[in-house]
C-alpha cells in the first residue's frame, strides 16, 4: 500500500537540480514522479524512482544528503471533483496532509496523487473504507 | 577642558614615580591574595621585591583570557566577596562568560575615569547624555552612566534598541551627547534621515563611540550626518570597562591612556617580547589601582601602537592609535564580542549537528549581520520543509541565548564547508569599516 520516496537536500545554487538528474541518468534510473519544495535558502527534492535503493546509493556516493520515507499513491478520476472526493474521505479522521503532488497517468484517464500524511496507517484505513484505489509500490515504480 | 588637571597633565617623571609605587603595591597585593598570580610568579621565579623599576614589569608573567576562564567565576578576585559591590561580565571563549568584580572604591575610580573621559571628549555640566550603550552585565551602559553623573551632566539611561523612540526622546529631551557603538550611531543617523527629521531639530553636539573598531572614514560619515564631533573611546571589562583611554576633542588623533591607573605595553604577540617605542603590536595592560580585580600584564589581543609625542590638549598621558585589528579570532557584532569557539560550543551541544560550520559577517546599512552556515547531516534531514526550518530556528535561538546577539542560520549541503587543514577558515568577514 505504501510507496517509497527519496528526498534530497538542495541548496539554492544553480546547477544542483541538474546534477541530481544527471547522476540518476548515468545510473540508468528512471524518475516516475517528482516535486520540489523550496524556501529562500534551500529546497527539498522528492522523487519516486524505479529503483529506490540504487538511487539513494548513487546520490549519497556523490555527497548528497538523502532521506527515504513512505508516501501513498492514490488513483483519482481525471474529472472535476476527483480530488475533492478523496479529501472528503479524510474529513474528520484526524489525518493531516503534510504535502502532496500529482501527475497524470500514461493513459490520461486517471491522475495519480502522491500524499505525505502525518499518520499514514490511519489515512490508508480511511481511504480504503471510502473505496479509494490506493496503488501498490510496484505499480508506481513501473508506471 | 581637563577633569583632573593634577594627574592628566602631570610631568612624566612624577607620573612614572607614581606608577612605580602603585605597581609595586599591586604586585605585592596579588602575590599575597590571588593564588593563580602567586603560582605564575613562583613558576617564573619572580618575587614582588624584584620590581625595582618600571622596566621590571616585563619580568612578570602575562595574564590571558584563558587564565580568567580557568578561574571562573571569582577565582581571580583579590578581595573577599563581601567587599565586592558589583560584578560585570563579557564574552568568554566557550560557554562561560569572563567575570569581573568591583569594590566600592573601584566603582568610584571608574566614575572618576569616565568623568575624565567625558570631559576629554568635550562634555560638561549641563549636557544631556543620551546613553544608548546596553545596561546590564556589559560594562558600557553603567560605566557611562556613573561617569556622566560624576561629571554633573544629565543622564538619559535609554540603553539600546527601539531606534524611533530613541530619536523621539533625543529630540524632545534635547540630548546634546550621544553615547553608543559607532555602527549604532550610523543606524540612528539613517533612521533620522528616513523619518524626514531635520538634524538641526536635534541639539546633539558630541558623540562618544566605542566597543567596536571603526575608521576615520566612518567618523567623517557620522560627523557629517549627525553634525557632531565623534570621539573614539576604548576599554574592556577585564581592565575596568570604558574609561581606559579616549581621544581628546582638540586633536582626535590617538586615545589618551589614563596611565596613573593603567600601564600599557606593546608586545610581539608571537614571542611576548616588549617592542620598541612606536612599533605596532599587541596591547597589554597592567592595572595599578583596582582593588577587586587587578590584572597583571593582561593580553588584550588588540593591535595598536603607542604615541608618546605631546598632545595639543595639554595632557601628558601617552596615546594609543585606534585599534587596527586582533591577534585572535574574536568578532565584534553590533558591539558584542563573539568568539567562533562560542558558536562551535553551541553547535556541538545540538544532537545531529556536524562539527563543520562557517560564520559570515557582513554589514547591511549600518548594522552588522552574522550568518552561520550549518551542514545538514542525514540524521537531521527531513523531507518536510517545516522540520528543517524549525531546526534552523532552534539553532538561531540557542545561539542568540549564548551570544547575546542574534544571527541567521543557513542550512547547507554536506561537505560544502571547507574542512580544517591545520586551521579552517571559520570566519568570512565582508565588512568594510
Amino acid at each position: 500500500m505504501k510507496v517509497e520516496q527519496i528526498s534530497i537536500f538542495l541548496e539554492n545554487k544553480s546547477g544542483r537540480l541538474a546534477e541530481v538528474t544527471k547522476i540518476l541518468a548515468d545510473a540508468d534510473i528512471n524518475i516516475r514522479a517528482l516535486s520540489l519544495a523550496d524556501t529562500s535558502d534551500f529546497g527539498i527534492l522528492r522523487l519516486i524512482v524505479n529503483n529506490t535503493e540504487k538511487a539513494k546509493a548513487v546520490l549519497k556516493e556523490h555527497g548528497f544528503t538523502v532521506g527515504k520515507n513512505e508516501v501513498i499513491a492514490v488513483e483519482v478520476p481525471d474529472r472535476p471533483g476527483g480530488l475533492a472526493g478523496i479529501l472528503d474521505a479524510l474529513r474528520g479522521k484526524d489525518v493531516n496532509v503534510e504535502y502532496m503532488y500529482a501527475f497524470v497517468e500514461r493513459s490520461g484517464e486517471n491522475a495519480i496523487i502522491i500524499f505525505r500524511f502525518d499518520e499514514i496507517e490511519k489515512a490508508i484505513d480511511a481511504l480504503q473504507s471510502a473505496g479509494v484505489r490506493i496503488l501498490r509500490g510496484e505499480e508506481v515504480y513501473s508506471l | 577642558m581637563i577633569w583632573n588637571e593634577e594627574y592628566e597633565t602631570m610631568p612624566r617623571e612624577a607620573l612614572e614615580a607614581i606608577q612605580l609605587k602603585r605597581l609595586q603595591n599591586v604586585v605585592e597585593r596579588v602575590y599575597a591574595t590571588v593564588e593563580p598570580y602567586r603560582k605564575k610568579m613562583d613558576d617564573a621565579g619572580v618575587k614582588p621585591s624584584d620590581i625595582k623599576s618600571l622596566d621590571d614589569l616585563r619580568r612578570l608573567p602575562f595574564t590571558t583570557k584563558e587564565d580568567l576562564r580557568d578561574n571562573y567565576p571569582f577565582g581571580m578576585f583579590a578581595v573577599p566577596l563581601e567587599r565586592i559591590v558589583r560584578v560585570h561580565a563579557s564574552s568568554g571563549t566557550t560557554g562561560k562568560p569572563t567575570v569581573v568584580g568591583y569594590t566600592k572604591r573601584d566603582i568610584d575610580t571608574w566614575a572618576e575615569l569616565m568623568a575624565r573621559t567625558l570631559t576629554c571628549a568635550g562634555v560638561h555640566r549641563g549636557d544631556i547624555v543620551h546613553n544608548a550603550y546596553g545596561y546590564g552585565l556589559f560594562t558600557g551602559g553603567l560605566g557611562f552612566h556613573y561617569g556622566a553623573e560624576r561629571l554633573g551632566a544629565t543622564v538619559i539611561p535609554i540603553s539600546g534598541g527601539n531606534t524611533k523612540r530613541q530619536i523621539m526622546i533625543m529630540r524632545d529631551f534635547g540630548s546634546t551627547v550621544l553615547t553608543c557603538t559607532p555602527s549604532y550611531a550610523l543606524n540612528i543617523a539613517e533612521v533620522i534621515k528616513d523619518s524626514g527629521i531635520d538634524p538641526s531639530e536635534l541639539k546633539l553636539r558630541v558623540g562618544i563611540f566605542g566597543a567596536e573598531p571603526w575608521s576615520d572614514k566612518m567618523r567623517g560619515e557620522i560627523e557629517k550626518k549627525l553634525g557632531i564631533d565623534a570621539i573614539d573611546i576604548y576599554g574592556l571589562s577585564e581592565i575596568i570597562g570604558p574609561g581606559v583611554s579616549v581621544e581628546c576633542v582638540e586633536k582626535k588623533e590617538g586615545l589618551h591612556i589614563f596611565e596613573d591607573h593603567f600601564i600599557p605595553e606593546i608586545i610581539d604577540p608571537e614571542t611576548g617580547e616588549v617592542l620598541p617605542h612606536g612599533e605596532s603590536g599587541e596591547l597589554v595592560f597592567t592595572t595599578l589601582t583596582k582593588e577587586a580585580f587587578p590584572v597583571i600584564r593582561y593580553r588584550t589581543r588588540d593591535i595598536t601602537r603607542l604615541i608618546t609625542e605631546p598632545c595639543i590638549c595639554g595632557r601628558t598621558l601617552c596615546r594609543m592609535e585606534k585599534v587596527t585589528g586582533r591577534t585572535d579570532d574574536m568578532l565584534i557584532i553590533r558591539g558584542v564580542n563573539v568568539f567562533p569557539s562560542q558558536i562551535e560550543h553551541v553547535l556541538m551541544s545540538i544532537e545531529g549537528v556536524e562539527p563543520h560550520y562557517q560564520i559570515i559577517v557582513d554589514r547591511e546599512g549600518a548594522l552588522d549581520v552574522m550568518e552561520v552556515l550549518v551542514e545538514v547531516s542525514e540524521q537531521l534531514f527531513s523531507d518536510e520543509i517545516k522540520t528543517l526550518e524549525g531546526f534552523a530556528k532552534r539553532i538561531e535561538q540557542e545561539l542568540k541565548e549564548a551570544l547575546a546577539v542574534s544571527c541567521k542560520v543557513r542550512l547547507v549541503e554536506p561537505r560544502t564547508i571547507q574542512r580544517s587543514e591545520g586551521k579552517a577558515k571559520r570566519v568570512i568577514d565582508k565588512r568594510k569599516i
